[in-house]
């Protein structure tokens, strides 16, 4: 009896092995190398956007053996006058790539284009809106084109009600790159966060609480072009501002606000783009939005080497369950060491409710900067609103356009 | 004598070997083999006729920049300041692109004449800030080429913006009417290659078989006793940077009108620079400038596919037209130097 009964549990969980192996993992096996290209619009070892994008090919690389990334940087017309997207695509598709991922909204419309082209190789230009069938520019992009974008302003509400448990004086500032829809959108969502935060956690009156947008005029700093982040950051500081999130590509932020910090104000920061970002001043840092893009990636190899992949524009959202399991999620929020553990409770709820849809800031009723309704009352934002979102909201300081 | 000049004119050889030798040896250093590295650069640069077209079409804008360049260099001035007059040039073009609406066989010529009238504008500052401020081209061209940076910046960001909203990248594509025509799908527009030859032609005469191109050299050779020779200093260099500007503005208009289709963040990207390097190589003689600028563009479009070849940093062709460039500056016949402003007190009397 005892006997039988060891046999049935032995058998079961052999069968139960065999299905894990057969259904979980379920990797794809390439009978022949497969070539990839990522295009970068900076340098891959920038530790902002483009080296991001740069370890999602490297994870490809460890995880499906025989991909091959082949990647070509700076593609800017400042570092590389004589380089063009077309002709870059034309050495990858030359040196065998069947998928290339244009990383930058900057080679959006020479996407298109180089797809044209080359029909028989998939393009996934990134953070595009040309593949999207509900949006503006559908129909743009041929069906050889697909558009990846992680949901960021997620995050970017985590970053926001992480400030807004965190702050003193009330005034949180906001370090803008350029301005267009992405970042737009990405600001408000942090003021979204913000104002709920305030108002659930902190009991205080979120139509007190100051949220500053200053442009600086691009993603990082051009001496002479744009604003000086470093100035902008030292301006919000004078001005009362205790947390800064940056929403620049490069660390002035931090940094700048963990040199006051040596000097015993109290202040914080919350950088932006890549994990490790909080390495610069760990004990002022309340935390990291970050971008993933080894799973999207690997999952686009995978569809396309077993001839599967369909024309389609993802906005990917976050794996909720562990929002820094670098295996599963698109975004991700990493806790910096500055967050008190009180804090964090917080902070978790928040992440809780927005994980089980509980909690959306973007629920009406929601005004744009300039008074015009938006939302009505109840209603909750879809996602060709928060995409195209036109003006900063009521509210946010700065400018719109 | 003949012998002589023909020597001259070889050594231009000599540096370019020696600079291909380092690559090679930099090459292995990466553990990139010498033949599969120049091969990949010979392939990007000429693999097929759509390369070619390509190296052609770069070409075209750093080579007027560079004939240019030999005017104010005979005239013994540094025109660093090129680099804006390429910016300005390219803003002109567009603003008419963007706003006129004339038939296109009026609007092009327009284009090309306000670009360079842009470029001339922006020379002859610098040259009255040299001759009446005593501020030197150098600096006063550094400056207006970073006045015409934040200008482009201020135009595609503001006024000129598209109306999707600025990403910083550059203004709305241009009207078909207001481009270039263009040779199948390249970049290369066959009006603009005749704009090279008429330049370098042009440019050729002027020095050659021209007063005024007598007056540059003696200036450029020693502006003290050109001046006691009745040669006008500042008339001399206004207008031998003008001539540079407007050539180089030109250059700036061909990159708007057929390179891209819009005005772009950087329009330019050291295309000036790039020509100043070319004039060196060059030995300042307007007639090897096609040539070197050719091989400077077929060198910097061949490290693209260099470097996806080997996943080297693409640099390298930078490294290979700089170690160039260095190696005449070190080694070159200072003969031929000696129309450089340093050296032109060596030689009072002109022995030609």
């Amino acid at each position: 009896m005892k006997f039988k009964k060891m046999w049935v549990v032995l058998a079961s969980l052999a069968a139960l092995s065999l299905l894990i192996t057969a259904c979980g993992a379920g990797p794809v096996e390439l009978d022949e190398p497969f070539v990839f290209g990522v295009i970068l619009v900076g340098p891959k070892n920038d530790r902002g956007w483009s080296q991001a994008h740069y370890e999602g090919g490297l994870y490809v690389e460890q995880n499906l053996p025989g991909a091959e990334m082949i990647v070509f940087e700076s593609l800017n017309p400042a570092d590389k006058p004589e380089a063009t997207l077309e002709g870059v695509v034309d050495d990858m598709v030359a040196e065998g790539a069947k998928l290339i991922f244009t990383t930058s909204d900057e080679f959006e419309e020479d996407t298109v284009g180089a797809a044209e082209k080359y029909p028989e190789v998939v393009f996934i230009s990134i953070s595009g809106d040309d593949a999207w069938a509900e949006g503006q520019d559908a129909g743009e992009a041929p069906s050889n084109e697909g558009n990846i974008m992680g949901r960021m302003p997620d995050m970017k509400a985590i970053a926001g009600c992480a400030a807004a448990l965190t702050t003193q004086t009330g005034k949180i500032s906001y370090l803008g790159p350029l301005i267009n829809f992405e970042t737009r959108r990405l600001a408000a969502s942090a003021y979204l966060g913000a104002r709920y935060c305030y108002q659930e956690y902190r009991g205080l009156d979120p139509d007190d609480l100051e949220f500053t947008v200053t442009w600086i005029g691009f993603w990082f700093n051009i001496p002479g072009v744009t604003l000086d982040p470093t100035e902008v950051v030292t301006g919000f500081l004078d001005g009362g501002t205790d947390v800064v999130l940056s929403g620049i590509d490069t660390t002035e932020a931090i940094v700048v606000s963990g040199q006051r910090a040596d000097l015993g104000e109290q202040v914080w920061a919350i950088p932006y783009d890549f994990e490790g970002a909080c390495d610069e001043k760990p004990e002022i840092c309340l935390g990291v939005p970050y971008f993933n893009w080894g799973p999207s990636y690997l999952d686009t190899v995978e569809a396309i080497a077993t001839g599967t992949w369909e024309q389609s524009w993802d906005w990917n959202a976050p794996n909720w369950d562990d929002l820094t399991d670098n295996d599963v999620t698109h975004v991700g929020w990493v806790d910096g060491p500055a967050l008190t553990t009180e804090l964090k409770a917080d902070l978790d709820t928040f992440i809780a409710g927005l994980a089980d849809g509980d909690i959306n800031p973007w629920t009406g009723p929601l005004n744009l900067q300039d008074g015009t309704a938006y939302l009505a009352d109840g209603e909750i934002a879809t996602d060709f609103q928060i995409w195209y979102l036109p003006q900063l909201l009521e509210g946010m300081t700065g400018p719109s356009e | 004598m003949k012998r002589a000049s023909l020597l001259q004119r070889g050594w231009v050889i000599v540096p370019i070997l020696v600079a291909l030798v380092i690559t090679a040896l930099l090459l292995l250093a990466f553990k990139v083999s010498p033949v599969e590295g120049f091969g990949a650069m010979i392939r990007g640069a000429f693999g097929d006729m759509s390369k070619t077209l390509s190296v052609t079409a770069f070409w075209v804008p750093m080579t007027l920049a560079a004939v240019g360049l030999v005017v104010s260099f005979t005239a013994g001035l540094w025109n660093i300041g090129v680099e804006g007059q390429i910016v300005m040039g390219a803003i002109a073009a567009s603003w008419l692109a963007l706003k006129l609406d004339v038939p296109r066989g009026l609007l092009i010529p327009l284009e090309m004449l306000a670009a360079m009238a842009a470029g001339a504008i922006w020379a002859g500052i610098v040259a009255v800030l040299k001759t009446r401020g005593k501020v030197h081209e150098i600096f006063g061209g550094l400056a207006f080429n970073n006045l015409a940076i934040i200008f482009t910046n201020y135009l595609i960001s503001g006024p000129w913006q598209p109306p999707e909203g600025g990403t910083f990248r550059g203004t709305s594509p241009f009207p078909d009417k207001a481009l270039l025509p263009l040779l199948g799908d390249s970049r290369l527009s066959p009006i603009s290659v005749v704009m090279v030859i008429v330049a370098v032609v042009g440019v050729f005469l002027i020095l050659r078989g021209t007063a005024w191109g007598l007056k540059l050299k003696a200036l450029g050779k020693n502006p003290d006793s050109a001046f006691l020779l009745g040669v006008s200093s500042e008339r001399e260099t206004i207008l031998a940077l003008m001539l540079c500007g407007a050539l180089a503005g030109l250059g700036g208009a061909v990159r708007v009108t057929s390179w891209f289709d819009s005005l772009r963040q950087s329009i330019s990207g050291g295309i000036g620079y790039l020509a100043l390097l070319v004039v060196m190589l060059s030995a300042f003689r307007v007639a090897i400038v096609p040539f070197v600028s050719f091989f400077f563009s077929a060198v910097l479009n061949g490290s693209i596919t260099l470097q996806l070849r080997t996943q080297l940093h693409s640099a390298l062709g930078g490294i290979l037209t700089g170690v160039m460039v260095l190696l005449v500056l070190l080694f070159g016949d200072i003969r031929t130097l000696r129309i450089l402003p340093g050296q032109r007190r060596k030689k009072a009397v002109p022995d030609e």
